[in-house]
């Protein structure tokens, strides 16, 4: 459920740029007018095989409609303004930083290590300090995960340190 | 109906379903889509009916399972539920959380069991009329399911039509189905078969929660003990007997309609039941009336969203997003032909819909207790072995780390929507229907030699088109009727 309200006068004090409001429609705005651009370079085909429509015009009317709607939007938000209950806690960023440190371990080092690794700074962030219950989030859990579907789904996982001597035992 | 069923496999299938469902429902973030979408790889292995018996079993009992939070820590497991905390809470506050409970799988069950009997009535009626339906049919159609998810979705109709549009916008990510032009790739030659269903709902479900549960570390759940379920009384029945046929009813309509299915249902189901009630003074402060109310219509939206889904291919609700793309990575195309080819195949549906709700009812009955105890696991535990789960399901589906990143893309997409008044829903079934909406528009006009306005020269989609505008002045109407 939405934790937006709408009360009557909130979040109006700030200058336009700084509230919610403009700041969500200008990057939905910015980004659609970026996709709209890049439909420009979309190939064209011939008329004989053209399907009702160039490949390009419907997302085109798309991004357009989108563009038009987040007006209305933003528009309406100007009588009745968006209300963010609180700001986003410590450990929200930290969490998200895990999922940068995962995608670069994995990419570098280990799909496995990368999962580890996230699971336990997470459990830690999120105010775990039980060692057993750290070993059995990052360590024993991804074991079963990964036997689970290397063996019932068949699957493998790309190759890593870690990986690799699994693979080879 | 049930000879489909009759084999020990699919038995197990059923019951695992069932369980697995309780347990997801139960847990406060994870329900029958996030819980359906990180399964969904896992029914590779199974035959297309043990796959989409296992999801519809998941379906209906996760639908139910949100009760048993919402009674005990006045936290909702489901959305669907959080319309059965505003009496279920207060009432086992008062000491009567096994009559709450009791209330709640009973009223479940009968709304259930009822929205599985309009299912096999209606859905067959619905396939009869598709039959007439062309392309400009179906492109309306398609139209009028997006227009009602805005309009009568939760949230702002316009923030839900901006996600819509912006689901149907990454359906049309890599090589265009028709012309095989490439679209948004941007280079990236992974991206030329276009963007997974599974990478996006598990992102916009599962990764975007994990995100909003790291914003939620202080809550603090006041737990309600439990004994024992009890079953209603003789007077508990008379009280709510019409409640749970009316709701039953509400239900069923509002899930056949392309909505947010059990939600929209029980917010609708509860405030009915309040208005019919002879005490609407005891809303709010433990009445069964209204637990019937809200339990009755979201389970009976169940059947109700799978009528469009399985006559149409059109997806009901969210959940029902996810069993359709079950369907089709199984290779089985939802539709009319699908009624008249396969029988026993939707018999199987059908039994195993009805099946499961007997069993929730048997698990909820003896076992509410043992799943409440679920819920004590913390979520500092529980949110790092979903992401390690979804992960590896999101990779197994083609192998590509590619998936994965896209699934941490909208995790963070989806939290970002979710924070500013936007709901991801409008967004899958926009993703679902984007390739019908562009296809039936560009054969449309194949067959109109591109004159747009021979669209009006046909009833059904003038009809479809109407409805639309009033879908979408419907909340305009109801500001101003307020």
């Amino acid at each position: 459920m939405s934790n937006v309200q709408k009360p009557k006068g909130a979040n109006k004090s700030l200058p336009f740029f700084f509230r919610d409001e403009f700041k969500v429609s200008f990057i939905i705005i910015f980004i659609s007018i970026i996709l709209l651009i890049t439909t420009f370079t979309f190939d064209i085909v011939p008329p004989i095989l053209n399907r009702g429509i160039q490949p390009a015009t419907f997302p085109k009317g798309l991004l357009v409609l989108i563009i038009f709607l987040t007006f209305i939007v933003y528009y309406l938000s100007l009588n009745k303004p968006w209300k963010i209950q609180k700001k986003l806690p410590q450990s929200f960023f930290l969490t998200l930083l895990s999922f940068i440190v995962f995608i670069v371990i994995s990419k570098t080092l280990d799909f496995f290590l990368a999962i580890s690794l996230l699971s336990v700074f997470v459990s830690y962030c999120w105010g775990e300090r039980r060692i057993i219950y750290l070993i059995l989030v990052s360590i024993i859990f991804p074991i079963i995960v990964f036997v689970f579907f290397e063996t019932i789904l068949g699957l493998r996982f790309p190759p890593g340190i870690i990986t690799n001597i699994y693979y080879q035992v | 109906m049930f000879a489909p069923l009759l084999s020990s496999k699919l038995m197990i299938v059923l019951i695992f379903g069932t369980l697995f469902g309780l347990i997801l429902g139960v847990l406060p973030g994870l329900g029958p889509t996030t819980g359906g979408a990180l399964i969904l790889p896992f029914t590779m292995t199974l035959d297309p009916l043990s796959a989409i018996v296992l999801l519809t079993a998941i379906y209906c009992s996760a639908t139910y399972g949100g009760a048993i939070t919402a009674v005990l820590i006045n936290t909702p497991g489901t959305p669907a539920a959080a319309a059965t905390c505003l009496d279920g809470y207060p009432l086992a506050q008062k000491g009567e959380a096994g009559r709450a409970l009791g209330m709640a799988t009973v009223s479940s069950t009968i709304g259930g069991i009822f929205s599985v009997i309009v299912l096999v009535f209606f859905a067959p009626l619905l396939a009869q009329l598709a039959y007439e339906f062309g392309q400009p049919e179906y492109f309306a159609l398609a139209i009028f399911g997006l227009t009602m998810l805005a309009s009568i979705g939760e949230g702002s109709p316009i923030k839900n039509l901006i996600a819509g549009a912006f689901g149907i916008l990454i359906s049309t990510i890599g090589k265009d189905f028709m012309t095989s032009i490439e679209r948004f790739t941007f280079g990236v030659n992974e991206l030329s078969e276009g963007i997974g269903f599974i990478p996006v709902v598990v992102g916009l479900f599962a990764i975007s929660e994990m995100l909003t549960q790291s914003t939620l570390l202080n809550q603090v759940f006041k737990r309600v003990a439990l004994k024992a379920v009890k079953l209603p009384t003789l007077f508990d029945y008379k009280k709510t007997w019409k409640t749970i046929i009316r709701s039953s009813g509400i239900g069923s309509f509002i899930g056949v309609l392309p909505a947010e299915g059990g939600t929209v249902a029980s917010l609708i189901g509860y405030s009915e039941a309040k208005r019919w009630s002879k005490n609407p003074e005891e809303f709010g402060k433990g009445s069964v009336e209204g637990i019937a109310g809200a339990e009755a219509a979201n389970n009976a939206a169940t059947g109700g969203a799978m009528v469009p889904t399985l006559a149409l291919g059109i997806p009901g609700s969210a959940t029902t997003a996810v069993i359709l793309t079950g369907l089709i990575i199984h290779g089985v195309r939802p539709g009319p032909d699908l009624f008249r080819e396969q029988p026993e195949f939707l018999y199987g549906i059908f039994g195993s819909m009805l099946i499961a709700n007997i069993l929730f009812f048997i698990f909820g009955f003896f076992g509410a207790k043992i799943f409440a105890r679920i819920t004590l696991v913390p979520n500092k535990l529980l949110w790092p072995m979903i992401f390690a789960v979804s992960v590896c399901g999101t990779y197994s589906l083609s192998q590509s780390m590619l998936d994965v990143w896209i699934m941490l893309f909208f995790g963070v997409i989806g939290f970002f929507m979710r924070r500013y008044g936007f709901s991801v829903v409008p967004v899958i079934i926009g993703l679902i229907l984007g390739e019908l909406v562009e296809g039936t528009l560009r054969q449309s006009l194949v067959i109109f030699e591109g004159n747009w306005l021979l669209f009006l020269t046909r009833p059904i989609v003038v009809t479809f088109f109407i409805l639309s505008l009033i879908a979408l002045a419907f909340p305009l109407l109801r500001k101003k009727k307020k």
